[in-house]
């Protein structure tokens, strides 16, 4: 298995004839996606480098099936688009699109809100299942099929992170990058429970950085629910308040949102949280079942001493999860 | 993007929000002027975007126009020093001058985004004049709150909800409920990702006054409200962090001596953190885009060693797809171009690796290439510290 993108991906492009929309959907063409159309609004009927060109997102579902879709439109438009992938039936849309206005947002993700549909972003990477898909801007070379989970809020620093793993010999399930904004559809607590129910996955590594309470919410769960082992990161320890730290969400106000309140929260919920993010492939490689025993077997002590209770709830929660 | 208490309560007025009679003035004899218009006790209010004006004598009452003049003179053009502004202060170039308040009570009232539950929420309290933060704190039973959905944007729960909290009953609730309103309607209209006004002020013939405003707006989506554009301040801003912004670069300056240059916002944090753990500190926060071209390069290099605090330059760029011979014919090209004399640490990653490190080590010029993260972050670190 994997989460949210494999082989039975089929995909569409919405912003297909654009420069970045072109030069990626042949990037994820050429990683082995399906990619099965494209849509630009008036330019539907023409074959754009191979790829069946369409005018709406309904026609692209209807003609060819897709079910998946990637966004690479410009920001005022992103959420319209978004909206028209949903409204033709796309089971996960991806938006790529950097720079969408918050209030634009409120009503989209309002709007999806109880619809079966996963939207992934706006604002990030994609989503990539080595070997199988890749949904996204990502650099597919890096990547390499296997079984830890990796999730992230940054883009070029999840790539830093499969390096470190890819390096080890580590392959990875599936990477989703959710995003830098402040309104996202897919959270840290979305992914983690897919990644929990996910049989293919055997380990967690998440990458979250300063601003909101994701990740706090994230340790919660993690702390109720997450069985398996899971390794974090928080990026922006030495952030100033009050700074937006180039992603739109990345910023510490109020006093809130600071890595050292998330680092302790993580901690707290029994997950292995590196200061370095040059230790993160490492610490990976000491919680899989190739790493020396004693470690792995204090580490799993800790775990079942600390929170009994929480693994008593786990089956239900895993079996709400993969209805899901 | 943030602006002035004055250009706030000009926006409020006009969507109705009620805010005290006055004027922004740049002279000590045109602050007398509006306090001679407006008859009585003025204020006299530092325009500065830095919360905590009035601790820092940035806010002044005036029994007359001679006694504003007098006032005005002595605020305008002081380095106001406020917890927000930084050791040096900021300097202070209008004043804005307004009708005294006879102040029964004191409220807040702010509106900002949950990003937990996706949609605007509303909070008031009875605690006016604190900061929300040290209300949330100390006595967080003091706080309402309201979420509002877009769908019907505000309605009468919602401001019964909040005006009840806020004590208010009467004549007095059908008025906040009015305020509330017509907040909500400028933060949504406007694209605000704050809107406050702390305190909310019930005066002694009993309406309902934002007494100050705040207002700051999602830089997203500035390009479609080119009259809040037109409010920014470049004064208010760092003049490297302006020039940076020209060129599409994410720059923000710390305090530092190792420059760091990074495509990508999570890993130019990393970046930052990286230095600190190695016994360094970063000169700023800097990301040139997840593409990193040659003239984002060049136009990086420029603002970097424009901070005279930068004894050594860190490069990371992961690119994956991008071809590092590229990278490293800009980096080479910028540094010839504007005569970089600093020790420049280079991790790269991407296609081609090998080759941009033998161009690196061909070009004559002074580059160390690391190793990964780590290596990279130390040497940068070695470097300015020997330099």
């Amino acid at each position: 298995m994997s989460i949210l993108v494999d082989t039975s991906t089929r995909l569409v492009v919405q912003g297909v004839t654009g420069k970045e929309g072109t030069f990626h959907a042949l990037a994820c063409r050429e990683y082995g996606t399906k990619v099965v159309a494209g849509v630009t609004p008036g330019k539907g009927g023409i074959v754009h480098e191979g790829i069946p060109v369409f005018d709406t997102v309904a026609e692209a579902v209807a003609k060819e099936g897709a079910n998946t879709s990637l966004i690479f439109v410009p920001p005022g438009f992103a959420t319209d688009a978004i909206l028209e992938a949903a409204d033709a039936g796309i089971r996960v849309i991806v938006c790529i699109t950097e720079g969408i206005p918050t209030l634009d947002m409120v009503k989209a993700s309002r709007a999806l809100q109880g619809r079966a549909v996963r939207l992934i972003g706006p604002n990030c990477p994609g989503i990539i299942s080595p070997g199988k898909a890749k949904v996204g801007i990502m650099p597919g070379h890096i990547h390499k099929p296997g079984r830890v989970g990796v999730v992230s809020r940054s883009g070029t620093l999840t790539y830093e992170a499969v390096g470190q793993l890819t390096a080890r010999g580590i392959g990875q399930s599936t990477c989703v990058g959710i995003g830098g904004d402040p309104i996202i559809g897919t959270t840290f607590v979305d992914a983690l429970r897919l990644f929990q129910a996910d049989p293919e996955t055997d380990a967690i590594l998440m990458i979250g950085e300063i601003g909101g309470t994701a990740e706090e919410d994230a340790a919660a769960f993690m702390k109720a629910y997450v069985t398996k082992p899971v390794v974090g990161f928080i990026c922006g320890q030495t952030a100033p308040p009050g700074r937006r730290m180039g992603h739109a969400g990345a910023i510490i106000s109020g006093g809130t949102g600071t890595a050292v309140e998330k680092m302790a929260a993580m901690k707290k919920a029994g997950i292995a949280v590196v200061k370095s993010p040059a230790e993160m492939g490492e610490a990976v490689a000491s919680l899989l079942p190739s790493a020396p025993a004693r470690r792995r077997v204090a580490r799993g002590a800790a775990r079942a001493a600390a929170k009994p209770k929480a693994r008593a709830k786990t089956k239900a929660s895993t079996k709400k999860a993969k209805r899901r | 993007m943030k602006i002035h208490e004055y250009q706030a309560k000009v926006i409020l007025a006009e969507f109705g929000v009620p805010v005290p009679r006055g004027r922004v003035a740049a002279t000590p004899a045109a602050a007398a002027a509006i306090a001679q218009e407006l008859g009585g006790t003025v204020v006299v209010k530092a325009q500065i975007h830095a919360g905590g004006r009035g601790k820092g004598g940035g806010v002044k009452l005036a029994h007359s126009p001679q006694e504003a003049e007098q006032v005005a003179s002595q605020i305008l053009g002081m380095m106001l020093k406020t917890h927000q502004t930084g050791p040096e202060g900021q300097k202070v170039k209008q004043v804005l001058v307004e009708e005294g308040m006879d102040i029964r009570q004191e409220l807040y009232l702010g509106i900002v985004i949950d990003r937990k539950a996706g949609l605007p929420v509303i909070m008031a309290s009875s605690a006016g004049g604190m900061e929300i933060e040290e209300v949330a704190r100390t006595r967080p039973e003091a706080i309402v709150k309201t979420h509002v959905d877009p769908a019907t944007g505000v309605t009468g729960f919602h401001t019964r909800k909040l005006g009840y909290g806020l004590g208010l009953k009467g004549d007095l609730l059908k008025g906040g409920s009015d305020f509330i309103g017509k907040l909500y309607r400028a933060f949504w209209v406007k694209d605000c990702s704050l809107a406050e006004i702390n305190p909310l002020v019930l005066t002694g013939d009993g309406r309902l006054l934002a007494l100050d405003a705040k207002m700051n707006f999602d830089d997203n989506a500035l390009s479609r409200h080119p009259e809040i554009q037109a409010l920014r301040d470049l004064d208010e801003e760092s003049p490297l962090e302006v020039e940076a912004s020209k060129f599409n670069l994410n720059y923000i300056k710390l305090d530092g001596n190792v420059g760091c240059m990074v495509n990508g916002a999570g890993l130019a944090m990393s970046t930052m953190d990286i230095i600190k753990l190695a016994g360094g500190e970063p000169a700023n926060f800097l990301d040139v885009g997840g593409g990193a071209s040659a003239e984002q390069i060049e136009n990086a290099f420029r603002i970097l060693i424009s901070d005279r605090n930068v004894r050594a330059v860190f490069i990371n760029i992961f690119g994956g797809i991008l071809r590092c011979d590229r990278l490293a014919e800009g980096v080479i090209k910028a540094v010839k171009t504007l005569g970089v004399r600093l020790p420049i640490v280079i991790r790269m990653e991407g296609t081609n690796v090998e080759l941009g490190q033998r161009m690196l080590r061909q070009s004559g010029l002074n580059f160390i290439t690391a190793q990964g993260m780590k290596d990279g972050a130390e040497k940068a670190v070695r470097a300015a510290r020997s330099a």
